[in-house]
């Protein structure tokens, strides 16, 4: 698969601040590539690179084999989605969508059909005549799509196009988005600080932290081992072994990562014996939090550290979940499924929050 | 018995305290109410009263009795109509060239320059409005004197000064009511997301482009606003074209003389509806506009 963009040794500084520190990166052609990262760690700035509105400090922009690092955005063939929408409210929903292409001279009646032919991408058949402060928000985040789609761009930018809708819509779009870049086989870079989101659409992603990429991967390899403690926290919910933990709990050095839907919680005469592939931890329930379709139990371990454990609600087991807080159990889970980050334990104050937005 | 009353009495207060705090706005409110409504409204109104008056032309006493002959003059005598349509003329030049002016100045303040450099011009731009209007007309009017610095900067390009006149009238006017114009435009534009630009650049606008179909249009009703200031301040002014407008009239000198020399109050009170009227009309047009949110 060929490379739709290629970044080499790319920085952009603010004064002091490395916003965006030596990076490369390749994003192959076709690709639904995410950029994640907590804000301030630099994926919008790479996305704004891309587009042209920032000129980085140095390294090269490299746009489907052609450099286009001081390129004008107008100059270059992407398209950006931003994160406002940035429609314009002096224009109707079908002007707003013709505007890239009546800026570049496309006749009349070829710009008409092509509008119409975005607005039905994006299911907004009919509304070309609407002004933008009539629409919804979901409505005007479909109209800024179909306004960079028209233009058929090699590559689409999408700044955290989803951040402004609620829950339900934003499930919806992140599936349309998907069937739309399978249909229209443009490659989209997405920037979001959603690992949810993150996680259900792309084909790759880069988890960002202060400037750099922390790690490239898919969503399975980023979910199941990820590379560093701050990938483990940033991307669903994780518990870290760490030091003397480690050594008494894993009975090896370095700092491990266990997922909560992993562990398994039991009373602790049901308790199974501990063995080569499993491993056994007391402790006391000391929160139990229900989520609707799971339940998390925070559990402290007399080894003296602080556990969450997930399961899924399949039978009517709430009542009895909740009958465990400050109730001694027994932990356990298959030594395979602990992922080995190798190093020191993480300082536990700089280990990220976990994001549920 | 008790478990009902105790809402009711509870509402019963929270009316009471409605309706003092109704009575506490209104008794802040009337004295400015009072200030709009007789010294403001009702200032206007007794001018329109009084255009509808004459004056004995021997004792020069005003004679209230109902006319509309001073409208009739207006309206008939060329030398008034001459006048009305210079003096409109001349306030729409000075909202032009205010307008072609105040838009770049506004755009540098609102989009490129720094923080600092955006509240240095602004101070820049308010700067003159603390000087005396009288002093700036006269600074003026010593410019466009003969061997004044406009016939010596004008000199190696074998010009002129244009000398005082409705020329050097323009000129003082579209000085005096820049601020008026930059200012209005300058919050609109202040106002117009980054992003739109980008987006515009994104969908591969230059920049002649973007500021012709996305800043150019947003910014209108911002620019409407500061022609309401300009166009209004040129068509009352008597100062400046006493000044530096030599022996030219404008409808500003024509008040001002019935009132001074010639004593026709009515008259001239007929002649001042003029610009009111004309500002009005003005108003209900660019009302669609939206520029009266941009005031």
């Amino acid at each position: 698969m060929s490379t739709a963009i290629a970044l080499r040794g790319l920085s952009k500084h603010f004064d002091e601040v490395r916003a965006v520190d030596d990076l490369d990166l390749e994003i192959a052609d076709g690709e639904f590539f995410s950029m994640l990262g907590p804000s301030g760690s630099g994926k919008t700035t790479v996305l704004r690179l891309i587009a042209g509105f920032e000129q980085p400090t140095s390294g090269t922009i490299t746009l489907d084999g052609e450099d286009v690092s001081s390129r004008p955005p107008f100059a270059r063939d992407v398209n950006t989605v931003f994160q406002d929408y940035a429609i314009f409210p002096h224009m109707s929903v079908r002007q707003n969508v013709e505007y890239g292409l009546r800026v570049k001279k496309v006749p009349r009646a070829d710009r008409r059909r092509r509008a119409e032919e975005a607005l039905a991408t994006v299911r907004l058949e009919g509304y070309g005549e609407r002004r933008p402060n009539q629409l919804s928000g979901g409505q005007r985040q479909r109209v800024a799509l179909a306004r960079a789609l028209v233009n058929r761009p090699k590559v689409l930018l999408l700044d955290e196009p989803l951040g402004a809708l609620d829950l339900k819509l934003r499930r919806e779009m992140q599936i349309e988005l998907k069937e739309i870049q399978r249909d229209v086989g443009i490659t989209f870079v997405f920037v979001t600080h959603d690992q949810e989101e993150a996680l259900t659409m792309s084909d790759r992603i880069a988890v960002f932290n202060e400037g750099r990429i922390e790690q490239l991967a898919t969503p399975v390899e980023l979910y199941e081992a990820p590379a560093s403690a701050f990938v483990a926290g940033f991307v669903g919910t994780s518990n870290l072994l760490a030091g003397d933990v480690a050594r008494s709990l894993v009975g090896a050095e370095g700092t491990f990562v266990i997922r909560p839907e992993k562990v398994a919680m039991s009373a602790p005469e049901a308790a199974p014996p501990a063995g080569p592939s499993t491993c056994v931890a007391r402790g006391v329930v000391r929160e139990v939090v229900y989520l609707g379709a799971t339940t998390h139990s925070v559990v402290h371990l007399d080894a003296g550290v602080t556990l969450t454990v997930s399961h899924q609600n399949t039978d009517r087991s709430i009542d009895a979940a909740l009958e465990r807080r400050d109730q001694p159990v027994v932990l356990t889970w298959q030594r395979d499924h602990l992922v080995s980050l190798g190093g020191p334990g993480p300082d536990p104050v700089a280990s990220p929050e976990e994001e549920t937005a | 018995m008790t478990d009902t009353e105790a809402p009711r009495r509870g509402t019963s207060r929270v009316s009471r305290l409605a309706r003092r705090r109704g009575v506490t706005t209104g008794l802040l409110l009337t004295p400015p109410m009072l200030w709009l409504g007789v010294a403001y409204l009702g200032a206007l109104a007794a001018l329109l009263v009084t255009s509808l008056w004459t004056q004995d032309d021997f004792t020069g006493q005003i004679q209230r009795t109902w006319t509309l002959q001073n409208f009739r003059d207006l309206f008939t005598i060329d030398v008034y109509r001459t006048i009305t349509v210079r003096t409109l003329s001349i306030a729409a030049l000075v909202t032009v060239i205010d307008a072609i002016l105040a838009f770049p100045i506004a755009l540098y303040m609102a989009k490129v320059a720094s923080p600092r450099v955006q509240r240095l011009l602004v101070i820049a731009v308010l700067m003159p409005l603390w000087a005396s209007y009288l002093v700036k007309a006269y600074a003026w009017r010593g410019m466009f004197s003969e061997g004044g610095l406009i016939s010596w900067l004008a000199a190696p390009f074998g010009l002129n000064t244009p000398g005082y006149g409705l020329v050097a009238t323009t000129i003082v006017l579209a000085y005096l009511w820049l601020p008026f114009m930059i200012l209005p435009v300058f919050a609109g534009l202040q106002r117009l997301p980054d992003s739109l630009l980008e987006a515009s650049a994104d969908l591969g606008a230059h920049s002649w482009t973007t500021l012709r179909r996305v800043v150019l249009p947003m910014a209108f009703p911002a620019l409407v606003a500061g022609s309401i200031f300009t166009f209004s301040l040129s068509m009352g002014d008597y100062i400046a074209v006493r000044i530096v407008g030599g022996t030219g009239q404008l409808i500003g000198t024509v008040v001002y003389s019935n009132i001074g020399a010639a004593n026709n109050l009515p008259f001239a009170a007929a002649v001042a509806t003029v610009p009111v009227a004309v500002m009005l009309l003005y108003l209900a047009v660019v009302r669609r506009t939206g520029a009266l949110e941009n005031l």
